[in-house]
């Protein structure tokens, strides 16, 4: 496989998403807001049980969870995709027809959409955190080596959460009435990938469940690690874990893209 | 009277045409489960580390989530939906067809369209709150009961008069439909009582976006925590909100051109 022409559609692809994503200044703005806000009501929740407590619960100070849920809040940003509620239009409308016409694989033009908007939206995400941080006096102290490797594997986060993603948005081409699937989804997603709470506030089934399956690895694993409450055998555990949940992500997605598109059959366009 | 005939009218027409896709409320049905579970979930491990939450305790907040359930539901159904199809109208210019009718156009937009199934949130939020108020007990008493009902009343004239002002704005500016993102983001903080968060979010939450009065005060009424000066101020702002929407409705759609294609 050459990288080199890649390189080049890439390039295109960021051009064109920035142009349009530039356009929709306001829309953006507002679903910025609900990444905001969810992280946020987490976090004053989870300071007045802290408080309530002596100013401790489950090992995590007030500072801490208010760390915790800043920092999640920048990593969920970070690693989240929409591309299942974007499928279920383009099958039913046909408008995924042009797409597969490309000499290219559709996930690019995806990726590239996505990175643009984590791009253009860091600008505010990024200072809204820095004043949500000094506002509940979030204590985050992390060293040094894991703020390195904190980097590698918001990166594998990432991508692993985007091949998981694409994977269950195909599932528009079994069925357009996706909306149970998607919330199914959604919902293990908030629980088991530490959105609601630090996983070690869940009960012991819980966390190995959240363990065993992609989810901690997609968001609560980078957290964990930028907040300082992994060791560096934790961390280097986990980012094997991360690659090699990747790696069976993306044999899963090829598998089930090849049938998919053999189902496909285009309405109108 | 033939209001209320009309309200009848209106909401068997879309319970009808509704029945036709009967798949849909299984759909409805796990989506809304799972949303109570979610919420369910999140009490729980709140209160596996807290034996109180702002001074709210777990059954306490169960009802609230009840309540949350029954009005979110409630806006769903009906209301919600109706907007949604007013400011599609209002940028269509399909808007005439209703202001020709001889009945009040105000009241025709907000029950235009129903959302049959989402009723399924209203009977899953009943239960939750039925269970609350079991475990609750006897701390019911009637004037908790007819302070519940009246807030709940109110909380639902705010809420509805204050879609209907953001709607209205659609004869201003076409592309307001993103506005009902905004507030469906602020509805879900009404899960948690609004007491726990900080000054300037509990005031948003009460007087810009009023989900307060909606939820967090009928949930104090019912638990018996609420005070007069509060109820009487949700009364005062239910009819001064429910006056005002009526004015700028009446002054927005004075400004509607039609498209008399």
């Amino acid at each position: 496989m050459r990288f080199s022409p890649y390189l080049g559609i890439y390039r295109a692809q960021f051009a064109v998403t920035l142009a349009s994503q530039l356009q929709y200044r306001v829309e953006a703005l507002i679903w910025l807001f609900g990444a905001i806000l969810q992280p946020l009501i987490y976090l004053i929740v989870w300071s007045t049980v802290s408080q309530t407590n002596g100013g401790s619960v489950g090992g995590y100070s007030t500072g801490a969870f208010a760390a915790y849920f800043v920092v999640l809040m920048l990593v969920n940003q970070w690693t989240d995709t929409w591309v299942m509620y974007e499928f279920e239009s383009r099958i039913r409308e046909g408008t995924f027809s042009p797409k597969l016409l490309r000499p290219i694989h559709p996930i690019h033009s995806d990726v590239a959409d996505n990175v643009t908007h984590k791009f253009l939206t860091s600008f505010i995400l990024i200072p809204v955190a820095v004043l949500l941080a000094v506002i509940f006096h979030a204590t985050l102290r992390p060293p040094l080596w894991a703020l390195a490797a904190f980097v590698p594997s918001l990166f594998l986060a990432f991508l692993l959460r985007f091949v998981v993603e694409w994977t269950v948005a195909l599932a528009c081409f079994w069925t357009t009435r996706v909306g149970a699937v998607n919330q199914m989804y959604a919902v293990a997603v908030m629980v088991l990938s530490g959105q609601m709470a630090p996983l070690s506030l869940f009960p012991p089934p819980v966390q190995t469940l959240a363990t065993i399956l992609p989810f901690r690895w997609m968001v609560a694993f980078p957290v964990d690690l930028a907040t300082g409450a992994l060791s560096p055998h934790d961390a280097l555990v986990g980012c094997v874990t991360q690659a090699v949940w990747l790696a069976l992500g993306v044999v899963l997605l090829n598998v089930v893209w090849r049938w998919a598109v053999r189902r496909y059959s285009a309405v109108g366009v | 009277m033939s209001n209320l005939r009309l309200l009848w009218v209106f909401f068997r027409l879309g319970a009808l045409n509704e029945l036709a896709y009967r798949a849909n409320f299984f759909v409805q049905f796990i989506q809304s489960s799972l949303g109570l579970a979610t919420a369910l979930i999140g009490l729980a491990v709140v209160f596996a580390h807290t034996a109180t939450l702002g001074g709210w305790r777990s059954t306490e907040l169960l009802a609230l989530v009840g309540i949350y359930f029954v009005v979110g539901g409630s806006l769903n159904v009906v209301i919600k939906p109706s907007m949604q199809q007013l400011m599609e109208d209002v940028r269509l210019g399909t808007l005439d067809f209703t202001l020709t009718k001889p009945a009040d156009a105000q009241l025709l937009v907000s029950v235009k369209q129903v959302e049959l199934w989402e009723l399924v949130d209203v009977v899953l939020g009943i239960g939750v709150l039925a269970v609350a108020l079991v475990q609750l007990g006897a701390g019911i008493g009637i004037a908790e009961a007819i302070g519940f009902v009246l807030a709940l009343a109110c909380g639902a004239a705010i809420v509805y008069s204050f879609l209907l002002i953001l709607t209205t704005l659609s004869f201003w500016v076409v592309r307001v439909t993103n506005i009902l993102v905004v507030f469906q983001a602020m509805y879900e903080a009404g899960r948690w009582p609004v007491g726990i968060y900080p000054t300037w979010l509990r005031l948003s939450l009460t007087f810009i976006v009023p989900v307060a009065f909606a939820i967090t005060v009928p949930a104090e009424a019912l638990v018996g925590r609420l005070d007069l000066t509060t109820l009487l101020g949700a009364v005062g702002l239910a009819l001064a909100l429910l006056a005002v929407s009526r004015w700028f409705w009446t002054i927005g759609i004075r400004r509607y051109s039609g498209a008399s294609a």
